[in-house]
C-alpha cells in the first residue's frame, strides 16, 4: 500500500554553499544502500529525498534508510488519484499501519493545487469523517495527535504520509573526509567508529593482528565489529597489520612498565603512515580518559607525540556505561565482549606506567630499529573490503543453507 | 504396508536423516570448545535455535533443546514446583494427560506438594468452570495437553490463557507434543502460554530431542545440572546432529501444515463415515478434534486383537498410547471421559501423517471390513 518514502535532511540544509554537495552525498549513500532493490527510483530535492517503492518492500526499505546518517526524519507516502474517496481511503491505511486503540488523530491538508475541487477545511473535514468512521470511538486531537496524517494535494496527485520516523541524524557519510579508525575489537572502538561516521567521516579500519599470540577468531571478530558499522556507511576498508615481529621485539627488549606506552607508539606510528599514503585526514580511536592505563592524560601525551596528525577520540569523556549503552544499540556489544585475546591484552605488563616519561621511552626506543618495523608492518598490511552481510556468521548461514 | 500409528512416533524424512549424517561427520565437535571446530558448531547450533523460534514466532533466547518430549514435560512441571516452592506449592493439571506430565505430578504428589487433576466430560475436554474453582492463591502452574494422545481432543487452550491472564505468576505449561503441525498453538508476547513443549520424532524429526518454549522472563530451576549448556537452563554436551537435523523436519512439516491438515482430515472423515455404518463400532474422538486422530473399538473385542488381526493385512495401528498399550493398561484418557473399563479396553487409535494419502485409507476400510465380519461372525 505504502507507495512512497520520504526522507527529510537533517541539519545539513543549514549548511549553506556546501550544501548542494552534501545532497548529492546522501542521495549516493542512499543509492548505494538500497542498491538491492532494483525497481525503486531515488530522487534527492532541495529539501528531501523521495523514494519511489515501485513493489519494493517497504518494512525493509525502511529498516536501511533508519541506519543512513544525514536523515532527520522518514515518512511512509501514498500517494493516490485526485479523488477524495482516494485519498480517504489511503488515509485509513496510513492509520492502519501506525494506530492503537485510544489513540488521537488529526488530518493535515495542504493544497499546492489551487484548482482542485474541495478546500483545505473540507478535505480536512471529509477525510477525518472516514477516518472516524473506519476506527470506531477514535477521537480527533488539534494540538499534538498521536497520528498526524499530512494530505498534500499537489498537481500529479495527492501524497499522504503519516507521522513522521526518527532517523539516524548526523552528516551523509563522506561529507567529513576520511579517517583511519583503529579498531582492536573491544567495546569501545566500534563506538567510536559509529560516531566518527556520524559526524560525515568515511572510515578505513585497522586492526593489528599478531599470530599466533592472537586468533584467527578475533580477527573475524575485528572485520563483524568493522561489517556493523558499515551499516551506518559503505562498504569499508579494512587493513590488517601484522603485528607479531614487533610485539616479540617489545616484549624482549622493552622493561616491562614500558611496554604498552611503546606498543602504543608503534601502532600510532603505523596507522599514521598508512594514513598518509591512503589520504586519510585525521585518525580515530576508542579512548576514553581514565580508563586503563594508556588512556591518562600523561599517557595520552607520551604516545600522541609520534605525530602531529589529528587524533579524534569521540568517547574521550564518555562513561564506560553509557559507551556500552551505545554499543548496544549499534548491535556491537555482543560481538566485542566475545572473548578472544587481542593484541593489546598479550604480553600486557601487570604493572604498566600510567605515567610514563616522554625521555625514558626515546631512550629504549633508540636501541630499537623502529623505522624499520614500521616499514616491514606497513608493507605486510593485508587489505580488504568489508561488505554487509560478509560476517562470519552469514558466511556460515550461506554454508549451513544446505542443513537445514 | 501400511503406517497408521504416526502418534507414536513418525518415520524420519529422508532430507532430515541426510542432515543428521552430514551434521553427525562434519560438525561434530562440541559447541563449548575453544577452537574453530567448536566455534563452526556453536554457530550451526545457534542458527538451529534462531531457525526455531522464527518458526514457532517467538525469539531466540526463549527457546531450549531437551531430548524429547518427555524431558520437557518433566522440567517444566519440576522446575516450576522447585523455582516456585515458597511461593506456594499447589499444581494444577487435567486427567488426560500424557504419562509423561501425570507421572511428574504424581511423583510431586508424594513429595508434598498439592495438585488438582481436573476432571473431562465425556468429550474428553475439561471445563473452564473446575479450572476457576481449582486456581487459589498457592497455585504457582498450570499444565493442560493441547491436542490428547489418544482421542484427538483439543482442549481449550486460549480459553484457558484468557483467564490465567488474572494470574499473571501461575506459570501455564501446553504440552503441545501431538499438536505441531496439525493444530496452531500461538505463542509469544500476545499468548497467555508460558511453556510449550514438542518433540521431534512425532514430526519426522529424529528420537531424542524435544524443543521447550520458555517465554523471556519465566524462570525455572534447571533438572540436569553442568557444564551450563543451554543458557544455564539444560546442561548437558548439545545434541548437534538431532537438533539440526530436527530444525530441518520443523522447518518442512510446518511449511506443508495447512495442506497436510486439510489431507489427514479428509482421510479422517471418509474413515468415520465409513464406521459410522457399522453399528458393533464405537467411535471415542469427539466431534471436534485434530486432523490426525481417531480412536475406536469393536465392541466386545479387545483392541489388542483388533491391532494383530490388521497387522495380519499389513497395516500397522496401535491400542491407544504406545507408553501404555504394553502394559496392557487400558486408556487412561478413556476412563478419565466416563467409559468403562471393559469398553475402553477395545479401543484402538488411528494415527496420520503427511505421509499418508487416501488410497492407504481406502485399502484400510477394506482390511477393517474384512477383520469386522470376521468378528462379527463370532459374536
Amino acid at each position: 500500500m505504502i507507495t512512497e518514502v520520504m526522507a527529510r535532511y537533517g541539519e545539513l540544509s543549514t549548511k549553506g554553499k556546501n550544501r548542494k554537495l552534501f545532497i548529492k552525498q546522501l542521495g549516493k549513500n542512499v543509492e548505494e544502500a538500497l542498491s538491492a532493490y532494483s525497481n525503486l527510483i531515488i530522487k534527492a530535492h532541495r529539501d528531501r529525498l523521495h523514494i519511489e517503492l515501485n513493489g519494493e518492500p517497504y518494512e525493509e526499505v525502511l529498516e536501511r534508510l533508519k541506519t543512513i546518517f544525514g536523515i532527520q526524519t522518514i515518512s511512509p507516502v501514498i500517494k493516490v488519484e485526485k479523488t477524495i474517496e482516494q485519498a480517504s481511503k489511503a488515509a485509513i491505511s496510513l492509520m492502519e499501519e501506525t494506530h492503537q486503540p485510544g489513540q488521537t488523530f488529526k488530518i493535515t491538508a495542504r493544497r499546492a493545487d489551487h484548482d482542485w475541487d474541495y478546500e483545505t477545511n473540507e478535505v480536512n473535514r471529509i477525510i477525518g469523517q472516514a477516518v472516524t468512521e473506519a476506527f470506531p470511538g477514535i477521537k480527533v486531537k488539534m494540538k499534538n495527535p498521536d497520528n498526524n496524517i499530512r494530505v498534500e494535494i499537489r498537481l500529479d496527485g495527492i501524497y499522504l504520509s503519516s507521522n513522521s520516523i526518527k532517523g539516524a541524524g548526523g552528516l551523509p557519510s563522506g561529507t567529513s573526509g576520511k579517517g583511519m579508525l583503529m579498531m582492536s575489537g573491544g567495546i569501545d572502538s566500534p563506538v567510536a567508529g559509529y560516531y566518527a561516521l556520524k559526524r560525515g567521516l568515511e572510515l578505513e579500519a585497522v586492526h593489528f593482528h599478531s599470530p599466533p599470540y592472537t586468533s584467527p577468531q578475533a580477527l573475524q571478530k575485528a572485520k563483524d565489529l568493522t561489517e556493523k558499522l558499515v551499516r551506518y556507511s559503505r562498504p569499508t576498508t579494512f587493513i590488517e597489520v601484522p603485528f607479531t615481529e614487533i610485539q616479540e621485539t617489545i616484549k624482549k627488549y622493552v622493561p616491562q612498565g614500558y611496554v604498552m606506552t611503546i606498543t602504543r607508539r608503534m601502532m600510532l606510528r603505523i596507522t599514521d603512515q598508512l594514513r598518509e599514503k591512503r589520504n586519510g585526514l585525521a585518525i580515530i580511536n576508542g579512548e576514553s580518559l581514565g580508563q586503563v592505563a594508556s588512556q591518562t592524560l600523561e599517557s595520552m601525551a607520551v604516545i600522541n607525540e609520534v605525530t602531529t596528525t589529528p587524533i579524534l577520540r569521540p568517547l574521550i569523556t564518555t562513561d564506560k556505561n553509557d559507551i556500552i549503552t551505545v554499543a548496544q544499540n549499534i548491535d556491537t556489544f555482543e560481538l566485542s565482549v566475545l572473548p578472544y585475546e587481542d593484541c593489546c591484552t598479550i604480553f600486557s605488563p601487570p604493572k604498566p606506567r600510567t605515567k610514563p616519561k616522554l625521555a625514558h621511552v626515546l631512550e629504549t626506543e633508540g636501541k630499537l630499529d623502529v623505522e624499520g618495523m614500521v616499514q616491514r608492518a606497513v608493507d605486510g598490511i593485508k587489505v580488504e573490503r568489508i561488505q554487509l552481510n560478509q560476517t562470519q556468521e552469514a558466511k556460515q548461514k550461506a554454508i549451513f543453507e544446505d542443513l537445514f | 504396508m501400511i503406517y497408521f500409528d504416526n502418534s507414536a512416533t513418525t518415520e524420519m524424512a529422508l532430507p532430515v536423516l541426510d542432515s543428521y549424517t552430514k551434521v553427525s561427520q562434519q560438525y561434530y565437535a562440541n559447541p563449548s570448545s575453544l577452537h574453530e571446530k567448536g566455534e563452526t558448531a556453536a554457530s550451526l547450533l545457534d542458527q538451529s535455535r534462531k531457525r526455531v523460534a522464527k518458526l514457532l514466532g517467538v525469539s531466540s533466547e526463549e527457546i531450549v533443546f531437551t531430548s524429547g518430549g518427555t524431558e520437557g514435560d518433566n522440567w517444566v512441571i519440576k522446575g516450576t514446583a522447585f523455582e516456585k516452592m515458597t511461593y506456594g506449592k499447589h499444581l494444577i493439571t487435567t486427567s488426560i494427560e500424557h504419562p509423561a506430565v501425570l507421572e511428574a505430578y504424581r511423583q510431586l504428589e508424594r513429595m508434598g506438594w498439592d495438585v488438582t487433576y481436573l476432571p473431562v466430560d465425556e468429550t474428553g475436554i475439561i471445563s473452564l468452570i473446575d479450572l476457576k474453582s481449582a486456581v487459589k492463591k498457592e497455585t504457582v502452574l498450570v499444565s493442560v495437553m493441547a491436542v490428547n494422545n489418544e482421542t484427538g481432543s483439543i482442549q481449550p487452550i486460549e480459553e484457558i490463557g484468557e483467564y490465567l491472564k488474572a494470574y499473571p505468576t501461575v506459570h501455564f505449561h501446553v504440552d503441545a507434543v501431538q499438536a505441531i503441525g496439525k493444530v496452531p498453538v500461538k505463542l509469544g508476547a500476545d499468548s497467555r502460554i508460558d511453556m510449550a513443549v514438542f518433540s521431534a520424532h512425532k514430526f519426522h524429526g529424529p528420537k531424542g530431542v524435544g524443543i521447550v518454549y520458555v517465554k523471556k522472563g519465566k524462570k525455572l530451576s534447571p533438572l540436569l545440572s553442568g557444564g551450563g549448556q543451554e543458557g544455564n537452563q539444560r546442561s548437558g554436551t548439545e545434541n548437534l546432529p538431532g537438533i539440526v537435523s530436527a530444525t530441518k523436519a520443523l522447518n518442512d512439516v510446518l511449511q506443508s501444515a495447512s495442506e497436510d491438515r486439510r489431507k489427514m482430515m479428509e482421510m479422517i472423515t471418509t474413515l468415520k463415515h465409513y464406521l459410522s455404518q457399522l453399528n458393533k463400532v464405537n467411535v471415542y474422538t469427539p466431534e471436534t478434534h485434530a486432523p490426525h486422530i481417531l480412536c475406536f473399538g469393536i465392541r466386545n473385542i479387545k483392541g489388542e486383537v483388533v491391532v494383530h488381526a490388521l497387522e495380519k493385512h499389513g497395516i500397522t495401528v496401535s491400542t491407544t498410547s504406545a507408553c501404555s498399550s504394553k502394559k496392557q493398561a487400558e486408556s487412561s484418557t478413556l476412563l478419565a471421559m466416563g467409559i468403562a473399563k471393559k469398553q475402553a479396553e477395545t479401543a484402538i487409535r488411528v494415527s496420520l501423517s503427511r505421509n499418508n494419502s487416501m488410497e492407504e485409507m481406502e485399502k484400510f476400510i477394506e482390511s477393517f471390513e474384512v477383520v469386522y465380519r470376521g468378528f462379527y461372525g463370532i459374536h
